[in-house]
């Protein structure tokens, strides 16, 4: 763990409302595994004071990946990030995603920017030797659907404006029952009501997932006690999403 | 380049320097040792610790507001016992000093823990949680009690030779009374000021960012009104005041040295950056140099108070 000032490579964006900022670090290309996040201070000065957490997406060589949608101002400061500007991160933090059991097919389950930690995740899994990943990508219409570098992907859109008109929880089930007796590995990222829809689903098929949950932080570091998660069948009744997680078994947390 | 002394003594504790770390604020020392060398700091104050292990509050727990973030932890801590079993062995084993910090719901409960802790001999101070404002039993109800904070200094004043620090909250119409009634019972010190009472609301869903509606405000927002307090407060006890409030650079730790501190917590800012403590006290070194000023002491207390007639520019 290492708080370092990163330089922009470049910040472009890559669907309508989102965009891809690249900075360079050879020690977080280097250590950051997938699942894990960086905590940023957007600028320096108390507007805004807290760091704010963000997946990393991708890593290339000595570059690092984040995606973002513009929802506040610290994300609207990143948005304006240019080329050379130096930027504050801490991290790698988390609890990173882990291998699927062999001779499983991974599912990598996302909506909306939940895709953020999927690119990351589908090399990784491709460099240990699971070649055959399925993606399942849902929006509520096309223009929020995040297709950056990703792979074998299935969409699903609410109003039915690209791919499976429905959720992607839906579409999931839908392939579940097209494809009995495949074994897979679940991997999910997303907004808590398909992650809870999709608890749902895989309870119910008694299978097993790995899911990153989102929280607000004011550390990341676990000192703060500030993003707890309620967890099932523990002698503690909170975990820390940023020590304990952000990556979970999916069975193991209350999404509320 | 002038040899700077920062070290100083509070009764039986000796630290290095001035800076201490707030509690709450970095866990129970072992969690960022990759970020900071927390032998350089002045004082670890632990969290909060209670005789049982405590959940805490359901989230959110936290929000950012201007300059600072409202937070509704609700103590949740590991409990007295695990402390001593996990935590106490390294914390002991650092070459910094150790103030253990303690909140409970009854008199009873503090005495216990602090008695336990005692048994240890696993730190150097004891810091008195009595104002904590998000829990609903002990916490608040005893910070804004005259009469239950002297009670609960009495109680625990025999219990132990090491500093007693009450630490006091702000959210009272007069923050002296409080000090001088612990004074009275045999406090040590007292630091202050613990979070002010803030909310602050989703104007979408209107409903509160917290689950508890209100939690506790911190970070440089709150400065001025903790400086304002500390100010306060030395004007009327003779014991040692610690200061605690919004500080993020050496440059804010001076302002509460100058008004009259013997030392600081640093809370907020640690979040930011862990390593922030160490950054103010090598900061408060290098005024020194500056000024050449040998020991950190003469500069404590030295506020001017007579008409202020020199033109302030920073600000422009």
């Amino acid at each position: 763990m290492k708080i370092e000032l990163l330089p922009v490579v470049r910040c472009e964006q890559v669907a309508a409302t989102v965009y891809a900022l690249h900075m360079r670090s050879f020690y977080f290309a280097s250590t950051i595994q997938p699942g894990q996040f960086i905590n940023i201070k957007v600028q320096s000065g108390f507007y805004p004071l807290l760091r704010r957490p963000f997946s990393v997406a991708q890593t290339q060589d000595d570059v690092i990946t984040i995606l973002f949608d513009i929802v506040g101002e610290g994300t609207r400061i990143l948005s304006l990030k240019k080329p050379g500007d130096m930027v504050d991160v801490l991290g790698p933090l988390g609890r990173p995603f882990t291998l699927p059991q062999s001779d499983t097919v991974p599912l990598l389950v996302a909506g909306g920017l939940g895709m953020a930690p999927m690119p990351i995740l589908t090399k990784w899994l491709k460099a240990n030797g699971f070649k055959n990943t399925e993606t399942f990508l849902g929006a509520r219409s096309k223009d929020y659907l995040v297709d950056y570098q990703l792979e074998n992907v299935h969409y699903a859109t609410d109003d039915g404006s690209q791919g499976y008109h429905g959720t992607v929880v839906s579409l999931l089930d839908q392939w579940f029952t097209d494809n009995r007796g495949t074994e897979v590995t679940v991997y999910a990222c997303g907004p808590n009501p398909m992650l809870r829809g999709l608890q749902n689903l895989l309870q119910g098929r008694s299978l097993k997932g790995q899911v990153s949950l989102e929280c607000v932080m004011a550390c990341g570091i676990g000192i703060c006690q500030g993003c707890p998660v309620e967890s099932v069948n523990s002698t503690k009744r909170y975990r820390l999403v940023c020590n304990d997680g952000p990556v979970f078994d999916i069975h193991s947390v209350v999404i509320q | 380049m002038t040899k700077v002394q920062t070290d100083f003594k509070l009764g039986s504790m000796h630290c290095r320097n001035r800076v201490w770390v707030a509690s709450g604020t970095f866990g129970y020392g072992d969690e960022c040792l990759d970020l900071v060398d927390v032998n350089k700091i002045g004082a670890i104050v632990t969290k909060s610790l209670s005789l049982k292990p405590r959940d805490g509050n359901p989230p959110p727990r936290v929000v950012e507001t201007p300059s600072g973030m409202i937070n509704s932890i609700g103590l949740a801590n590991i409990g007295v016992d695990r402390f001593l079993e996990e935590k106490a062995p390294f914390l002991q084993s650092l070459d910094t000093s150790v103030v253990v910090n303690i909140a409970a719901g009854s008199v009873e409960e503090y005495r216990e823990v602090l008695e336990r802790i005692e048994s240890t001999d696993c730190c150097d101070a004891y810091e008195i949680n009595v104002s904590c404002p998000n829990v609903k039993e002990g916490g608040l109800s005893f910070g804004t009690n005259v009469r239950m904070t002297a009670e609960i200094t009495r109680e625990l004043r025999p219990l132990t030779g090491k500093p007693l620090i009450v630490k006091l909250t702000p959210n009272i119409t007069s923050v002296s009374e409080f000090a001088r009634a612990v004074q009275d019972e045999g406090a040590d010190a007292v630091s202050l000021i613990n979070t002010l009472v803030g909310m602050s609301v989703d104007v979408r869903t209107r409903r509160p960012k917290i689950s508890t509606t209100t939690g506790g405000l911190s970070g440089p927002a709150i400065r001025p009104v903790a400086l304002a307090k500390v100010y306060e407060t030395i004007r009327s006890v003779s014991i040692p005041v610690i200061g605690i409030g919004g500080i993020t650079s050496a440059n804010d730790a001076l302002e509460f040295l100058i008004t009259g501190a013997e030392a600081v917590e640093i809370g907020t800012a640690n979040y930011l950056n862990p390593n922030v403590a160490v950054e103010i006290a090598e900061g408060i070194t290098t005024f020194c140099q500056e000024n050449d000023i040998r020991n950190v002491s003469e500069i404590i207390g030295t506020l001017q108070t007579d008409q202020t007639i020199s033109v302030v520019k920073s600000w422009m």
